[in-house]
């Protein structure tokens, strides 16, 4: 029953000393704990805002061998990240539609549409790439053939080597307004 | 037996003081006409107070892990006994909580219970609507399917739209260069500890503004709330005619809330867990990423919107449509409760409700996408025996014109239907349109072969209205 109430000792009128100090003891708490959650806040963010500041170091994935693909056809790819992780699984993976334009030219596109990022599908008949989201439309070189997109569909950077097809990773394309 | 239950009670109660404590709570006055309509507020927090459970328990088998996410989920649903059961009841929770919150504000908004003193218990209650909204969106993140993975790559989009920041915003929401494992992670963690934790910290702060301020009497038409005497005036009706919530009151909202439970748990075996889309593999390009039922209006605007303003509408109007809410209090905090005196409250609420409304059917519409699961023109649409008109309707098919136009019900509804477009626009007035495009349609110049284009002239040439009976055929 008595609890709730304070002891009869700070009940007494408070001298000048006692505010002086007390408004002492105040400010030594908030600066204390200032310091304190400044010091355990720095690390904290740094680790929650890290995968925004790392840059994977861009890698050459082999996609399949030259002879695997024909010339004017489009089709869906898949390749490592740059920095998988074992426990990605799936999700260590990116995938791409790989179109082979000539005898050497070869052209790797990002499935995000450039409107709000849906993966859009490529209609072989039709040769275009059409986003099921918002109705984007793309020609067969990723250039906006009809709807929303600003932009033509983003590339990724292809190579032969030694007969074999390869793609160079590299982060999401995030349009800007 | 009664006896000794009532002794341990006593033991406890004395050393613990939780009946001095709760009691007073408990028993605190409300209104005596605050019935059926009083019942959302509690029903939300009853369906909240479900997802921790069966949410705990799913996480009991789980495995919130890039490459293993999916298959635990499909083990939960397909192998694990209940589990299927678990998983439903986490979803229709989740739609009854956000559905009863819904129903709660409004009702909130209709009675101008808003008013002072209670503009606090508005502003707690717009953010835990926000909160909730997000753990939903996250929730649905979990599936961890195809729509998951894609929905993440919409919603990084649409940060990225933010000025200045918008970049760096979408690589935080995707998790770096690329989604990972550890985009999942991110989103476990916000959703079965930092949402959870804020909510239940933001509901401790609305309940007890609830004790504080007292729930509101229903509103009469006349009756106006004024500042300097609310409190009094209150105090004075709750003495007057008030009755103990508990159990006066409490015994609907255990009715109601009950009720919701059944009502849960029968859609939980009716309908069963909600589908899984494909596996979050890349190489599969079929996904067409799509939130849950709550969000789908705001689906509709996206697509709607001219993309002129779309960064702007993006960026601003979930913003805009937060700051709404949180300034309803502070446009009228004061003066007349009842609709019959407030024909704007009345306005805002029909127009909200059209708007969500009209939203919400386009987007079960979506007419705005190419359909991808048509199939060939039928022979009996056809109708005709000369090849190249069979050609043309082949093509119809194949060069994707039927993605988004429709012929006699077959096809797409993106664009124009064509059933009759024989009848509308003369040859040279077709092929000028497949030719160069239009605005939501593409050149198909580069595309089709001349002999390609003659023969899909032919075949659209013979849509036409069936000739009138006194025509003579000519």
């Amino acid at each position: 029953m008595t609890a709730k109430t304070n002891p009869p000792e700070s009940r007494k009128p408070a001298s000048p000393e006692l505010l002086s100090r007390r408004a002492f003891l105040e400010r030594v708490t908030f600066i204390l704990g200032g310091i304190g959650t400044l010091a355990m806040s720095v690390p904290l963010v740094g680790y929650v805002l890290a995968p925004v500041f790392k840059n994977d170091v861009p890698k050459w994935r082999p996609v399949g061998k030259v002879g695997d693909f024909k010339v004017g056809e489009t089709v869906a790819i898949s390749f490592d990240n740059a920095a998988p992780l074992p426990w990605d699984g799936q999700t260590g993976k990116t995938g791409a539609w790989l179109r082979r334009n000539s005898e050497t030219e070869f052209i790797a596109f990002a499935l995000t549409c450039t409107h709000l990022g849906c993966p859009v599908r490529w209609m072989a008949s039709a040769e275009l790439f059409m986003c099921p989201c918002h109705g984007g439309v793309y020609y067969k070189d990723g250039s906006v053939a009809a709807g929303p997109p600003p932009k033509p569909l983003p590339r990724f950077e292809t190579r032969i080597n030694n007969g074999v097809v390869e793609v160079k990773t590299q982060p999401v394309a995030i349009q800007r307004s | 037996m009664k006896d000794t239950f009532k002794k341990i009670w006593q033991w406890v109660d004395e050393r613990t003081g939780l009946g001095e404590m709760l009691g007073p709570q408990l028993t605190h006055l409300v209104p005596h006409d605050a019935r059926w309509w009083y019942v959302f507020g509690s029903a939300t927090l009853m369906a909240f107070s479900l997802q921790i459970v069966t949410g705990i328990l799913l996480a009991f088998t789980y495995v919130p892990s890039g490459g293993q996410a999916y298959d635990s989920l499909m083990y939960i649903t397909h192998v694990q006994p209940w589990g299927w059961y678990l998983r439903a009841l986490h979803f229709y929770g989740a739609s009854a909580m956000i559905l009863m919150m819904i129903i709660h504000m409004v009702q909130v908004f209709a009675f101008g219970s808003y008013k002072y003193p209670r503009e606090m218990n508005w502003l707690s209650g717009v953010l835990l609507f926000a909160f909730t909204i997000t753990l939903g969106f996250t929730g649905q993140l979990m599936r961890w399917d195809q729509n998951a993975v894609w929905s993440i790559m919409v919603a990084a989009e649409q940060a990225g739209r933010v000025p200045i920041i918008g970049p760096w915003l979408g690589r935080f929401i995707v998790g770096g260069d690329v989604e990972s494992a550890s985009t999942l992670t991110k989103f476990y963690a916000l959703h079965v500890f930092v949402l959870p934790g804020i909510i239940l910290a933001f509901i401790g702060l609305h309940l007890q503004l609830v004790l504080k301020n007292g729930i509101s009497e229903p509103p009469t038409p006349g009756k106006k709330v004024d500042p300097a005497t609310e409190r009094a005036e209150y105090h004075e009706l709750m003495e007057k005619t008030g009755v103990p919530f508990w159990p006066d009151a409490a015994w609907r909202d255990a009715v109601f809330g009950v009720g919701l439970l059944l009502a849960i748990m029968f859609c939980a075996w009716y309908f069963g867990a909600p589908a899984m889309d494909n596996p979050p593999d890349p190489s599969l390009t079929t996904a067409n990423p799509q939130p849950d039922w709550y969000l789908m209006w705001y689906f509709a605007v996206l697509a709607l919107m001219p993309p002129q303003i779309e960064s702007v509408v993006m960026v601003f109007g979930p913003l805009l449509m937060g700051l709404l809410l949180f300034s309803v209090p502070f446009i009228s905090n004061s003066g007349e409760r009842h609709l019959k005196k407030r024909p704007w409250a009345v306005g805002a609420i029909v127009l909200g409700a059209i708007l969500v409304g009209v939203l919400w059917h386009a987007a079960s519409e979506e007419n705005w996408s190419p359909h991808f699961t048509e199939k060939p023109l039928p022979v009996e649409v056809v109708q005709s025996t000369d090849a190249h008109v069979i050609h043309g309707a082949t093509l119809f098919y194949d060069r994707g014109c039927i993605n988004c136009h429709a012929i006699q019900g077959h096809g797409g509804v993106k664009g124009p239907d064509l059933t009759f477009i024989g009848s509308k626009l003369d040859a040279s007035q077709i092929i000028l349109r497949i030719a160069n495009g239009g605005k939501g349609m593409p050149s198909f110049a580069g595309i089709l072969k001349s002999d390609e284009m003659g023969d899909l002239l032919a075949f659209l040439q013979t849509r036409k209205h069936a000739p009138l009976p006194y025509s003579n055929n000519n």
